[in-house]
């Protein structure tokens, strides 16, 4: 602060605080406190509002724990609330987008920040970010057109004989959720592509080579020495593209079927086609801090801190 | 363990850009090797393609009699240790000397065993547990030849790792490289610009430029019998005077300048291009009175007072400049600028040499 005041002035310092107030209370603390106010309250008629009915409680939270459905998962049976159920649904196949997002990234991330030669370098990066250009809707109804029934890649696969007939990619083929994996992954690249490359980049070169020059073959060098290097980048990524995935609606409702439902789309519901923003606002609050746990308990896992992912 | 290398008529092209032009040396098993030259020489391409991470683009390289074309840098008995040094700093100070163990498979323990073996033999016992970043500037250093000690190699490449450490630190990394050295019985192959280190360390200096060898030599041959003018005047100081060669007798010759006629050892490799003359400014000696042969007047200039030594800068009638390092044994007399003075060297003390040996083999 004394820094501050000294370089720039009590007028340029104080146009500061007062932009980091204001979008720090007015854009992230006011609407997140007024969901969470709205949460505990009953969905009433208007007339009703501030009412004896309007009083606080956790009956919107625990609409998520009613209506137990059966349920299976690698080969159990059990019964579970059916949108508890989503909810996992969510988060175990965004896991699996972040896991196959990472897979397609890494080696991807390393070759940009180590092999190629830097005068293609700028070429290549511009490649890769076309695509960003088009709006995240384009690109998951460019999939759409990609994966229906006539569409380029059954016509692909069936014609290199790889699949005798064309096969309904949204309705699923190895799980119901195959259509909406693939538009998550590719949506999301980027946000796993850009962290590690610049994690990967900035390791030192003569570390590889000193690596090798010890003996060690390729995969212990990326094990021992750039992975390691990379796992903040890594890290950083893992989590945007966990959450953003998670956190999805348009991919979703633009490549799934009624089989594959999205914990984002049962919100929807809730606060657009039941009107119930009360609700709404519990559900949401609810995923946040679920998949907030998620994703600590998995960085504790992979011992990863959270001044890492910061850097 | 060491083996010899062998160099043969070894070339490196960047593109258009010839880095390493025939350059053809036997490296002896066991020997303390140093290539000199200036940045941009070559050297530091000679060592990348013995250690195997830059293919020559013609000649062959052998270790131990072996040729090496096509083997990657995971496969040759070579260890390098970098001009950073390139330390892991994920891992603790004992992960890294043994990493080249833990590539071939040896069990932790016996690791730890051995790490701690290669600290005591660097000095730094009891450091194993240590961060990289923990350890001094000196400290590294040690780390890193540990760890290229670790996987046994039969030769050691070292680029210029002693750059980034401080004037008596380096003094003493010196000492203690060529004592490892010498109890190891491991070739090393040592890169550097700083003929100090070269000279001071090797059993042999190879010393480079523009990508070719000039000359290979033992240190007090490349001081006192440097091939050619490169080499004369990158390794030590020389006064240089330009003329012609007159009449030749017995590895001497007579040479001519404006400043008079001088007699002067004639170099091997002084053919008839052009030539110069070099001195040594320590090879000067200044009197009042003429001296029988290779004299000249000259006027004090600037005197310097180095400690050890005095640099006296004179300037002959035609303003050629002069410099005669005086030894300060403690009686020696400064003389006054101004001064007017003989400056006389011996014509065994002198060289005509070309510029540059061009083209050699």
């Amino acid at each position: 602060m004394q820094d501050l005041l000294r370089r720039y002035g009590t007028l340029l310092t104080a146009v500061f605080v007062i932009l980091t107030a204001f979008w720090l209370l007015a854009l992230v603390v006011l609407p997140n406190f007024t969901m969470l106010e709205s949460s505990f309250r009953p969905y009433l008629p208007v007339t009703e509002i501030g009412g004896p009915k309007d009083v606080y409680s956790f009956g919107n939270y625990l609409k998520f724990f009613a209506n137990s459905t059966d349920t299976s998962f690698l080969g159990m049976t059990f019964q579970m609330p059916i949108h508890m159920k989503i909810f996992f649904l969510t988060v175990w196949y965004s896991a699996i987008v972040t896991l196959v997002t990472f897979l397609i990234t890494y080696p991807l991330a390393y070759y940009l920040a180590k092999v190629v030669n830097p005068r293609t370098l700028p070429s290549l990066l511009l490649l890769i970010l076309i695509p960003l250009w088009v709006s995240e809707a384009l690109r998951a109804f460019a999939w759409y057109i990609i994966l229906t029934l006539n569409g380029p890649l059954n016509a692909v696969l069936v014609g290199i004989g790889i699949l005798d007939k064309p096969v309904r990619w949204q309705q699923g083929v190895v799980t119901p959720y195959d259509a909406i994996m693939i538009g998550l992954v590719y949506t999301y690249l980027f946000f796993m592509l850009f962290p590690i490359y610049n994690a990967i980049q900035s390791l030192d070169t003569n570390q590889i080579e000193a690596a090798e020059d010890l003996g060690s073959p390729w995969w212990r060098t990326h094990l021992r020495v750039i992975l390691p290097h990379a796992k903040p980048g890594i890290a950083s990524g893992c989590v945007m593209v966990f959450m953003l995935s998670a956190g999805s609606l348009l991919v979703p409702v633009q490549l799934g079927s009624p089989r594959s439902l999205w914990f984002t789309q049962t919100i929807q519901q809730w606060m657009l086609e039941a009107q119930d923003w009360n609700t709404g606002a519990a559900y949401s609050l609810l995923f946040l801090l679920l998949c907030i746990v998620f994703v600590f308990a998995v960085m504790r896992i992979f011992k990863v801190n959270l001044s890492d992912i910061a850097k | 363990m060491s083996a010899a290398i062998e160099l043969d008529n070894v070339c490196c092209d960047f593109g258009s850009f010839r880095a390493v032009d025939h350059v053809n040396v036997t490296i002896k098993a066991g020997e303390f090797f140093s290539f000199l030259g200036p940045s941009g020489c070559g050297k530091t391409t000679i060592l990348r393609m013995i250690s195997g991470f830059t293919e020559p683009s013609e000649g062959v390289i052998r270790i131990g009699g072996k040729d090496m074309k096509g083997q990657r840098p995971n496969q040759r008995p070579t260890a390098l240790i970098f001009q950073n040094l390139a330390l892991f700093p994920l891992m603790p100070v004992w992960e890294n000397i043994s990493f080249g163990l833990e590539v071939r498979g040896v069990d932790k323990a016996t690791r730890r065993a051995k790490a701690d073996e290669l600290l005591r033999l660097v000095d730094l016992p009891g450091a194993g547990d240590k961060m990289i970043a923990q350890l001094s500037g000196g400290q590294k250093q040690r780390v890193a030849i540990a760890r290229a000690l670790a996987v046994e190699p039969q030769v050691m490449l070292l680029d210029e790792p002693l750059s980034a450490l401080d004037l008596k630190l380096r003094q003493h990394m010196r000492a203690e490289l060529r004592a490892i050295q010498k109890r190891t019985g491991v070739t090393f192959i040592y890169i550097t610009h700083d003929q100090g280190e070269a000279l001071a360390m090797s059993d042999r200096v190879g010393v480079m430029s523009q990508g070719r060898l000039q000359q290979v030599a033992d240190p007090r041959d490349i001081y006192n019998n440097p091939v050619n003018g490169f080499v004369a005047s990158f390794v030590g100081e020389n006064n240089i005077l330009t003329g012609t060669v007159g009449q030749r007798s017995d590895g001497f010759a007579t040479f001519q300048t404006k400043l008079g006629t001088f007699r002067a050892r004639l170099g091997e490799k002084a053919g008839t291009g052009a030539v110069k003359l070099y001195v040594r400014p320590e090879h000067m000696r200044l009197s009042e009175a003429p001296a029988a042969e290779n004299s000249v007047p000259v006027t004090v200039g600037d005197v310097s007072f180095e400690g050890n030594f005095i640099a006296v800068m004179t300037a002959t009638d035609d303003g050629t400049q002069l410099v005669a390092e005086l030894r300060n044994d403690g009686a020696a007399t400064v003389p006054a600028p101004g001064t007017r003075l003989h400056m006389s060297f011996d014509a065994a003390r002198a060289s005509i040499l070309p510029d540059e040996t061009t083209a050699e083999g």
